[in-house]
This record gives structure tokens, sequence and C-alpha cells, in this order.
């Protein structure tokens, strides 16, 4: 097929790509038939469809991740209204953790849905901010309240175990 | 299309002919964003393609004998293409035709092979080679044109003269 090629150069008279496609010759100009156009379309939709296959055995044959258990902070470590930053699951995921309430904690993702610039939780306004495109989250659920993000943040799931708070999922 | 234009012409009557010479790697078509410029299949390079121009005027700067002229009201360059509509029946292009000395003269290459000139298609440009399908007549010394458009810039007493190479 000559008319799929690829690279910058290359072809039989040794010039650029670009000077054989846009030749200032009038028979040197090619066009693309009923035919290539037909041959083009039938082999992209081929490929769609084989690339929906391959979509639908991986639906088929998705596992659940298992993350895993880590103690994250001590009850009563940070006061009403105050945040702690952790990494989870991994070292490189940072994470936000406030304290709503006496008894209420929430953590969320600190990467923007965005651009991922880390979010910040704005008191005044009690939500979370990206300070980049000035995209802003409910704290409630992580919800979108404003701005470029499309999609909440990720919720990190605590539970309370004892005098610790163990982050023990990841939704969203 | 026929260009003429005058130089000089509070002093003078002199008069040029923008004559293309239909050059073999036509710089005006190379630097064409559009691809609106396209050398025929017997060597002419025609004036942009309507659908295709953009007016952008690269052709117009770009061509070393100033010959691609934008059309303001059309939006389109057009340029000399040797009457197409004349010669490619056989007839002789108009600035032929009417040049009463024969300084523009279309004929087959034996009946100029006579004369004391020779006719040359290799210009130089500074470092750019052209050859084109039209040719001048040269001194029979001379080899090729070369003109370099800086020279011509900031002297006084300015002549085109043919420098050999």
């Amino acid at each position: 097929m000559n008319w799929l090629r690829w690279g910058s150069s290359g072809g039989a008279t040794g010039e650029p790509l670009w000077k054989e496609e846009f030749s200032v010759r009038t028979a040197d100009e090619r066009y693309v038939t009923r035919r290539q156009l037909t041959k083009f379309l039938v082999l992209t939709s081929f490929g769609m469809f084989v690339g929906n296959i391959w979509i639908l055995i991986r639906s088929l044959f998705y596992k659940a991740p298992v993350y895993p258990q880590q103690a994250v902070a001590q009850l009563g470590e940070i006061p009403v209204g105050g945040v702690k930053l952790f990494s989870y699951p991994t070292k490189d995921d940072h994470c936000i953790m406030i304290r709503t309430g006496e008894d209420e904690y929430v953590s969320y993702s600190q990467k923007c849905t965005h651009l991922s610039c880390a979010v910040y939780y704005s008191q005044a306004e009690n939500r979370l901010e990206c300070p980049c495109h000035n995209g802003f989250f409910s704290i409630k659920d992580g919800a979108v309240l404003q701005g470029p993000p499309s999609r909440p943040l990720p919720r990190i799931v605590l539970e309370a175990r004892g005098e610790q708070l163990v982050a023990v999922e990841v939704k969203g | 299309m026929i260009n003429f234009d005058f130089i000089e012409r509070e002093e003078s009557i002199r008069s040029a002919a923008y004559v293309c010479w239909h050059c073999d790697e036509p710089t005006c078509a190379q630097v064409c964003p559009a691809d609106a410029i396209k050398k025929g299949e017997d060597g002419i390079v025609h004036s942009s393609l309507k659908p295709r121009c953009i007016a952008c005027n690269n052709c117009v700067l770009a061509c070393p004998f100033g010959i691609p002229k934008m059309m303001i009201p059309e939006q389109q360059m057009m340029k000399c293409d040797m009457c197409y509509d004349r010669t490619s029946i056989g007839k002789r292009p108009m600035c032929a035709t009417v040049c009463p000395s024969q300084a523009l003269s279309y004929v087959r290459p034996e009946e100029i092979a006579s004369r004391r000139e020779k006719p040359t298609n290799i210009f130089y440009f500074g470092s750019q080679k052209i050859t084109t399908k039209v040719y001048m007549m040269a001194p029979a010394e001379r080899e090729a044109i070369a003109l370099d458009v800086v020279d011509y810039m900031w002297e006084e007493n300015h002549e085109l003269v043919a420098v050999g190479q």
C-alpha cells in the first residue's frame, strides 16, 4: 500500500515525503482513489471491531484491585478543620485528609482530575480547591463544584480501628 | 496575464516585461503553503489555482525574478503563464506577438542558433542556482547569468551587469 507510508523521508526519489506528496508538478500529483478510500474505511472499521472485542475480553477478566490496609493517622491527631497529607496506596499517590467534625474524617486523592495539580483545603469556603485552573471540589463527596475537572476526586475509604485511622480502599 | 511595469516612471519611459521564466524547480510553487501553484506536464508554471490560493504573498516575495503578482480584488496570485490559452493551441504568446523589436520572441531553438548571442537558461541569484524553460540571450562567452540582489541595494550608480560564473 503505497499511500500508507510512515516517516519523513523515503521513496524512490530520495526527496522528503512532503515534497513527494505535495509535488509542484501536475504529473506527480497523487489522488486517493475510491478503491483506496473504501479499503481504508473497511480496514479502519475492522480495527475498531477488533479493539472493541479486546475491550470486551478485558472487562470479562477484570479483577478488582486489592488495596493494602495502611494506618494513616491517629484519632485526634489533627484538630477539627485540620488537614493531614499522606500517601496511599503507594508512596507516589498523595492524598489529603480533612477532619470535618469531631468524629468525621474525609479523605481524597490530592491529584486534581483535570491536570493533576495538587488540591488544597480551603477552610473559609469549606471545599477543596485546585489553584491551577480554579477547579473546586465538594468536601462531602469530592464532586466537582466548578471549573474544568469533569470527574470527582477519588475518595479514600477510612476506617477507625482503635485509636487509628486506617485507609482501606480507593473509590472512584 | 501580461505584466509590464515602468521603471523610474517620473524620469523615464523605460518599461520592463515581467515574463515568467518557468523554472525547472519553481521557487514560487515550492514556497506555496496551499499547494496552489503547479507546473504542468508541458513545463508551464501556471497562475495559482483559484480554489486553493490563500493570497498569502509567499510566492510574490520568494520569486527571484519578481514574476508573481497579487491581484488584490481577486485575492489570488496571477502570473505570466506564457499565454497558455494561446501557446497551448500553437499560437505565440501575446508579448512576443506585439514586440516590435523582437526583444521578446517565441521561436524554435534552431532559429536562434545562428545569432551571435548565446541563449542561456542558467541563472544564479546569490547562491541559488536556477535553470529555466525560457532562455535569455546572453553574450557568447557567458555560460550563465549571475545576479546578487544585495550588490544593487546600496549602490549609487547601479548598472545591471552580467557576471560570468
